[in-house]
């Protein structure tokens, strides 16, 4: 896993909660501008997984492999529990959910760069 | 504001539902680490990894209480996060050695950008906040 990658997916994920941020200032609820850049990062996150577990395979490095892998499906788990939670919400704080679990994302995925670079052991 | 910030409503409703999504996050973040730490190297520091698990059950429970309007289940277990963090920050300035690893609440929560030191004062006042009719 190289580091563009994941602070690609990092940005991607900043500017998502920039997005909702903006929805929770025009006290906006959640919207399907929302549903389609959360959806998004699902897909990159997605893509992460597999090309993580993948380059995990094939590096000679000391990766603790079990904290990087459950750490990279955990990240899976937030966007579709951001977009229900938010959609649940009628108010602007649909989009606040959203903002929280972006900023997440992006706490989790620069984590999962540490680890894969042996910071955390 | 009068809308989102509204009185007398649950604690799950309106700001209240990002405050829940809030303490998920930290439910899952500091069980995830306790069962990581217990089942990986549990020998290292019992005492740093037994906080790690109560830190975590308690944010569950608080996170529990704040999605079904528990009152008085969300103050008893926001009033112990209070005191954890408060009571774990001091012990890690004192006594390094009692906390050869980190927790949630060590140095005051800075590791987790001192949110878990913020978070029982929002939590307190949401639940406050909201008990007013």
């Amino acid at each position: 896993m190289n580091d563009p990658v994941a602070y690609a997916v990092t940005a991607y994920a900043l500017v998502a909660a920039l997005y909702a941020g903006w929805h929770l200032w025009r006290e906006a609820p959640f919207s399907n501008g929302l549903f389609y850049v959360v959806s998004v990062l699902e897909l990159l996150l997605i893509a992460l997984l597999i090309s993580g577990s993948i380059a995990l395979g094939r590096t000679d490095r000391d990766v603790d492999g079990v904290l990087f892998i459950s750490y990279l499906v955990t990240t899976l788990v937030i966007p579709p529990a951001a977009i229900l939670w938010g959609v649940a919400e009628k108010s602007r704080w649909g989009s606040g959910v959203v903002v929280v679990a972006m900023l997440t994302v992006a706490v989790l995925v620069v984590r999962v760069l540490g680890i894969w670079q042996g910071a955390y052991v | 504001m009068s809308e989102t910030f509204r009185s007398g409503g649950s604690t799950s409703a309106g700001f209240g539902r990002a405050l829940v999504a809030i303490y998920a996050v930290f439910a899952l973040a500091a069980s995830a680490r306790s069962i990581y730490q217990l089942a990986a190297k549990a020998s290292d520091a019992p005492v740093a990894y037994t906080l790690s698990a109560v830190a975590g059950i308690v944010y569950v429970v608080a996170t529990y209480a704040l999605a079904t309007d528990r009152r008085g289940l969300a103050v008893a277990t926001i009033g112990f996060e209070l005191v954890g963090v408060l009571g774990v920050g001091v012990l890690t300035l004192v006594d390094g050695e009692l906390f050869p690893d980190a927790t949630v609440w060590s140095d005051f929560g800075a590791g987790y950008g001192f949110v878990p030191l913020v978070l029982p004062f929002v939590g307190l006042w949401w639940v406050r906040r909201t008990s007013r009719a």
